[in-house]
């Protein structure tokens, strides 16, 4: 096929974009490596940081992050995969419910992240936890009514709850409604149609969209910064309402509040590499399930 | 569930399924207006008119699988031996065992051909692998399908062609052991060679079961069926042994259309 000049025109500009967004993407993560890797050793991912946060290792970010992502994932998934599974199977399409909570959810995906870490300190800490303490302890020290590891992942629970909802509709979509009238002619209950034949079939999708969300959760810092995680802890959290330091604002913590800034960059670069690899492993895993779950439909 | 009753074991034209005063609304489209209809026992009745004069609404309506749609409402009543099939107390899901259905577009699950021919079965409860394996094999027999793919039984039913894909379909469905078989246009999408396997496994079946198909052809409607119902505009214009309809019509527009004069 022959280009006209639009073609042309079109094809010079996106390849324009095209260039610009690679570019972009090697500077971003070249800066990274290239500084970073430096730091990267066996003591820097195993050890606690020392006083002054810049020597020493990680290790306590490392570990409460991905606590804190377990408990998020175990909160909110399944919350969010059951609430798409009515939106899309049971809920009919003019029903009101139906359409308060789609708003919800969009709204909700629109929210700054920022505001949900306000959300999770006065909901979850002053509401909740405080309401917990007044009610089963004598003590006038908190138990539960301060920032903890639990909060902050309730917290990122209910940020990450739109995506995976949105995401695992979309998922249920996909499967053909002709699977499940077949599914409801041979006699199955609506229950055994979802069960049996739209969650497997969907199930590659679903999954794909819980990581993504998982991975988007994991490296949120505003959130967490009143709900839980600590500038400078260099113990591992045992506890539910433990505070627990985090990648991403270990990150924020050593570029603003170290007491030598130039002395941590090595550091931070390294932080910020660790925190990388962990979400793009996530990502990669997404990846190659959703490519997996397409060539099983396909043969 | 009772294992099918073979022919001529009672009398002929017994009634399988009656509707009466049938009306069925789309919101406020009223698709179906006050259709009255026998269905005979164990015999071919073919359902034929223009697109979009309600006859697979209807067709729908016979094993509650319009309650999937939430717009549609049906009034009048329904009766399959007798009983009402939209009464309170009954199970749609019951329904729907007893009154099968095989669609348009051949829709087997992305399972093995074992897996889609015993999927009523498991959802109904059963785990006997002996009886699973006779079942399938019973009713791939039944689909005539056995002989082509009796050795790639595990193998994906995707991998089939189109008029095997809608034979497993049908297997499928023989193999809960239903007393109706609704088909809503088995063969429209199907070459000519497929469709003729399809309507000769259809004259078979006809010996066990009860069978409504709805068609555009007019000449399948006369190979395959016993019994003819015509539709118009939502409404039943006329309806009668098929021998009798495509040779002598009673009614104006029965013959227009039978005769290609429109439709």
């Amino acid at each position: 096929m022959r280009y006209t000049k639009k073609d042309w025109l079109l094809a010079g500009l996106t390849g324009i974009s095209l260039v610009i967004i690679l570019l972009l993407l090697a500077v971003l993560l070249g800066q990274i490596v290239w500084h970073g890797a430096p730091v990267i050793s066996a003591e820097f991912l195993t050890q606690s940081p020392g006083a002054d946060m810049v020597s020493g290792g990680i290790w306590p970010a490392v570990y409460g992050t991905v606590f804190m992502t377990l408990l998020m994932t175990i909160a909110g998934v399944p919350v969010g995969i059951a609430t798409a599974i009515y939106l899309s199977e049971y809920a009919s399409p003019r029903s009101r419910i139906a359409k308060l909570v789609r708003i919800a959810v969009n709204n909700l995906a629109g929210v700054p992240s920022i505001v949900f870490g306000l959300f999770g300190l006065g909901f979850f800490i002053i509401f909740v936890g405080g309401s917990m303490d007044a009610l089963f302890y004598d003590d006038p020290r908190p138990v539960w009514g301060k920032p903890s590891i639990l909060w902050a992942s309730l917290t990122l629970a209910v940020l990450t709850l739109p995506v995976v909802i949105v995401t695992t509709e979309e998922a249920l979509r996909t499967v053909p409604q002709e699977f499940r009238d077949a599914s409801l002619a041979l006699g199955a209950t609506r229950f055994q149609t979802v069960y049996k034949i739209v969650l497997p079939n969907a199930k590659g999708g679903i999954l794909t969209g819980v990581i993504l969300a998982v991975s988007r959760g994991a490296g949120e810092v505003a959130p967490i910064i009143f709900c839980g995680a600590a500038n400078f802890l260099p113990y591992l959290p045992t506890d539910l309402r433990d505070m627990f330091m985090h990648l991403g604002y270990h990150v924020y913590a050593l570029a603003t509040q170290s007491p030598n800034v130039d002395a941590a960059r090595p550091t931070l670069f390294g932080t910020v590499l660790v925190l990388l690899v962990l979400t793009f492993s996530l990502n990669l895993l997404a990846v190659i399930i959703r490519a997996r779950s397409r060539a099983a439909l396909r043969s | 569930m009772s294992e099918p009753k073979e022919a001529a074991a009672d009398a002929p034209d017994e009634v399988k399924m009656e509707t009466r005063a049938v009306n069925i609304f789309y919101g406020d489209n009223h698709a179906i207006r006050d259709v009255d209809f026998d269905i005979t026992d164990r015999s071919v009745t073919a359902l034929i008119g223009p697109s979009g004069c309600g006859k697979s609404t209807y067709l729908r309506a016979l094993n509650r699988m319009n309650d999937t749609i939430d717009s549609c409402r049906v009034e009048g009543r329904i009766l399959l031996d007798g009983e009402d099939i939209y009464d309170r107390s009954v199970d749609p899901v019951e329904v729907r065992r007893r009154v099968g259905m095989v669609f348009q577009k051949s829709n087997p699950f992305p399972k093995s051909i074992f897996e889609n021919v015993a999927f009523g079965l498991r959802i109904g409860g059963e785990k006997d692998k002996d009886l699973l394996a006779q079942r399938v094999e019973e009713s791939l027999k039944g689909a005539a399908l056995w002989e082509e793919v009796k050795d790639r039984l595990q193998s994906s039913a995707l991998g089939l062609s189109g008029g095997q894909q809608q034979r497993l379909c049908i297997a499928r469905c023989l193999a809960v052991w239903p007393e109706v078989i609704l088909m809503d246009e088995p063969a429209s999408a199907l070459d000519p060679i497929a469709t003729a396997k399809i309507e000769e496994l259809i004259r078979e079946l006809r010996e066990k079961y009860t069978i409504v198909i709805v068609t555009h052809s007019m000449q399948q409607a006369a190979r395959v069926s016993d019994f003819t119902a015509f539709f118009y505009m939502g409404k039943l214009i006329e309806h009668g042994k098929t021998g009798d309809m495509f040779t002598r019509p009673t009614k104006k527009r029965t013959e227009e259309y039978i005769s290609g004069r429109f439709g």
